[in-house]
């Protein structure tokens, strides 16, 4: 059944804070999950009966394992600054959608039956009784939550909603209310390797027919090795690399630029996958399980390096909790670590991102490669939500903004930035993340991404720009999709290392008899 | 003798509450390094950091100058006011306090002045009007009413100063003295134990929280350092 119908907003000169409209989003469902895939995470597929007490249970054991969660709930002061920031907010002008709203979803439940003043005097703080459209309304506005982390910037105390949105999701997976698409992903990831569920025979398939394109396009016989033992690096990347378009093109461009610097990488079946829903949904078990494939490929394949693609959560679940998770990293100094740590290079940074890499290799000289091939091109950038705040790239803090800025800027001659107040660490989300990229939420993706929209108007009629890159698969699929929506082309949104397919040199080898 | 149980159950409870919500801060684990980016990558920085929100509210005016300028000024100005009220617990007074006096009854104004624009905020924009709790409007009532009460006392209305000073250095070694009977300084009394009594059961936890919020107080170098908890380390055991 498709999903309703509803009006694309008007893109404006500036992004304009809209007068609320109480319940306008209230009507979003995304689909539930099914029971084969609840059974599958340990979930229950239905309200349980004894929903209430499970709810509160789940909430009280969270509470006791993340200090995020304890201090965000009790520090709120109402303030209203975050008000005006969620792109949700600014997209819909639901009230729901103003950050401090989505967390009192949660707050008025935990006032009510965890803080004195909730116990005793609920109308006067604001606490409320757990009731079923307490659950439905959690499972409506946390899939209107892509868990950017924007709120949490401009917050006096960095109350992050993101930490609410994930404990809301698990709570509600715990009581039997999951959602299909992220639920149905993490069965495959865990079940055959990727978030496509793509078996390891069909990604050799493809993997050669790339070789293939490749080999004709550029005369040089480029490889894309998976599952070699002993190589120096593990690439892991987002598996929409594998065959969706613009993502596959970045995937050429990682596969050129280990060829012309002479650096032996693989592949993993196992670890095919960079991306972790695991995150999305706040279980940290299921977060490390996914994370686990990774540490087990590399110990496997004994590589010295691993080495992610473009993608925003994935690289944020590298860079941030891999460490954690896996023991990939390095200061760790328990068995588990060591057996790791042990042989990984330790010149290099683990797990370090290709826009590290390459952007390293070309100061090194080691790689070459001529703008001039990107004079078509007049070049934006779209900084992802998890990459600009909830990573790092480089030894210094906003690594993450210069890095693929500066890479950009070797690879193509024409660059200008969107404006200052929707890049950087006040970037907007592109709408689609955080477990919401399905068609059931179509209306939230379209109306989350005004704000960056309305920027990239602004550069495309100012300055002529007619590409953004961007590093992360989930923006390159949400943008792909609703760009068009807006009137822009499609084929306007592409990866870092798409522009450096197309301006590196590689060597054209002598005509082999 | 009632203000002065009145003052030994609202210390009490303060002291107490925030203990308790202190330590369980402190003993509740932050498992993954979430601070938000980009941010420093030292314990050093963090301390920045840190003061730099605890001083000058710099998450807070990149967010909205309005909510910034009010809160600061409220903020500011009733930190000069309490200091200058250390006068009231101290003998001999030290020069410096004495110095400050004039800074601590002016500041007075700037922490009215805050307050006011805080609790029109919550009238005149509906964003924040939609979120605000009885118990939002009652705290900006309750602070202005302390605040206003205390000016009355110290520009308009004067009272038994030198009774109140040894009702407090009483209360401080057990020897109760009265309490000048004046109504307006026994209502600003009466409020600020109210004051106390509520702050370790309402928002104003934000004030030892903030130094709790993972977002603010973690070094951003993961790959460099291994940051585990306790009960996810037993994960570890099992692979």
């Amino acid at each position: 059944m498709a999903a309703a119908e509803f009006d694309i907003p008007e893109v404006k000169e500036t992004i304009e804070v809209p007068k609320l409209h109480e319940g306008v989003m209230a009507h979003v469902k995304s689909f539930p999950a099914p029971k084969p895939v609840q059974d599958f995470m340990g979930y229950p597929h239905e309200l349980v009966e004894d929903w209430k007490e499970r709810a509160i249970d789940k909430m009280g054991d969270l509470l006791g394992k993340y200090r995020s969660l304890k201090v965000f709930l009790d520090a709120c002061v109402h303030c209203g600054a975050c008000t005006d920031k969620c792109h949700y907010y600014l997209g819909t002008s639901d009230p729901k959608n103003m950050p401090v709203a989505r967390q009192d979803l949660m707050r008025q439940v935990y006032r009510r039956y965890f803080t004195t003043a909730g116990k005793l005097f609920p109308k006067l703080v604001g606490a409320k009784d757990l009731t079923k459209d307490t659950l439905n309304e959690w499972y409506n506005y946390y899939h209107q939550c892509s868990e950017c982390r924007r709120c949490s910037v401009f917050c006096p105390y960095g109350i992050d909603t993101a930490e609410i949105t994930m404990a809301g999701r698990e709570i509600l997976n715990h009581v039997g209310i999951g959602q299909k698409y992220s639920n149905e992903i993490l069965g495959k990831v865990q079940k055959i390797g990727n978030n496509l569920g793509l078996p390891g025979p069909a990604l050799e398939d493809t993997l050669a027919g790339l070789e293939e394109d490749i080999e004709a396009d550029t005369g040089v016989p480029v490889k894309m090795p998976i599952d070699v033992r002993g190589a120096e690096v593990l690439l892991v990347t987002p598996s929409a690399d594998f065959f969706s378009e613009p993502h596959v093109e970045s995937l050429i461009g990682y596969a050129k630029v280990f060829h012309a610097a002479g650096v032996s990488w693989t592949l993993s079946s196992h670890a095919s996958e960079a991306g972790n829903f695991g995150l999305f949904n706040g279980n940290y078990e299921t977060m490390r399980k996914v994370a686990m494939r990774i540490r087990d490929a590399a110990l496997d394949l004994g590589v010295k390096r691993i080495v992610v693609g473009e993608c925003g959560h994935a690289w944020r679940v590298a860079y941030s909790f891999w460490n954690t998770l896996t023991g990939i990293g390095y200061g760790g100094n328990d068995p588990f670590s060591i057996e790791l740590q042990k042989q990984l290079d330790h010149n290099y940074p683990q797990p370090q991102h290709i826009c590290e890499l390459t952007n390293d290799l070309i100061d090194q000289g080691k790689i070459q490669v001529d703008p001039s091939a990107n004079d078509d091109l007049v070049v934006t950038y779209h900084d992802s939500c998890n990459v600009a705040r909830a990573s790092r790239m480089g030894d210094l803090p906003g690594g993450q903004f210069v890095i693929p800025r500066d890479l950009i800027k070797k690879v193509a001659n024409n660059f200008h930035n969107m404006a200052d107040d929707t890049i950087y660490e006040s970037t907007f989300c592109c709408g689609g993340g955080g477990g919401l990229l399905t068609d059931d939420l179509m209306e939230v993706r379209v109306k989350g991404a005004l704000p960056r929209v309305t920027a990239l108007n602004a550069v495309v009629q100012e300055h002529g720009v007619n590409f953004m890159a961007t590093i992360c698969a989930i923006c390159k699929a949400q943008f792909t999709k609703v760009l068009p929506k807006y009137g822009f082309d499609m084929s306007m949104v592409g990866g870092i290392h798409q522009l450096v397919s197309k301006a590196i040199k590689l060597d054209v080898p002598e005509q082999a008899d | 003798m009632v203000f002065a149980g009145m003052f030994y159950i609202a210390t009490l409870l303060l002291v107490a509450g925030l203990a308790y919500k202190i330590f369980d801060y402190s003993r509740t684990p932050a498992p993954l390094v979430i601070p938000t980016t980009p941010a420093p990558t030292t314990q050093k920085g963090v301390v920045y950091r840190m003061a730099k929100e605890v001083v000058l509210f710099e998450s807070l005016f990149k967010s909205n100058k309005w909510i910034w300028i009010f809160g600061w000024l409220f903020h500011f100005g009733m930190l000069l006011v309490l200091v200058r009220h250390l006068r009231y617990f101290v003998t001999p007074i030290p020069e410096w306090l004495v110095f400050i006096q004039p800074f601590g009854k002016y500041a007075s104004i700037m922490m009215v002045v805050g307050l006011g624009g805080l609790l029109a905020r919550r009238f005149l924009v509906d964003r924040v009007r939609y979120i605000s709790t009885p118990s939002d409007y009652l705290m900006l009532v309750l602070l202005l009413g302390i605040g206003l009460s205390g000016m009355l006392t110290t520009f308009v209305v004067h009272t038994d100063i030198v009774a109140l000073k040894q009702f407090f250095m009483g209360l401080m070694v057990f020897d109760i003295q009265p309490v000048p009977e004046d109504p307006i300084i026994l209502a600003h009394l009466t409020m600020v134990a109210l004051l106390m009594v509520i702050f370790p059961i309402s928002k104003l936890l934000h004030a030892p929280g903030v130094f709790f919020s993972p977002t603010r107080n973690q070094a951003d170098n993961p790959r460099e350092h291994r940051h585990v908890a306790a009960w996810a380390a037993r994960l570890d055991q099992n692979n």
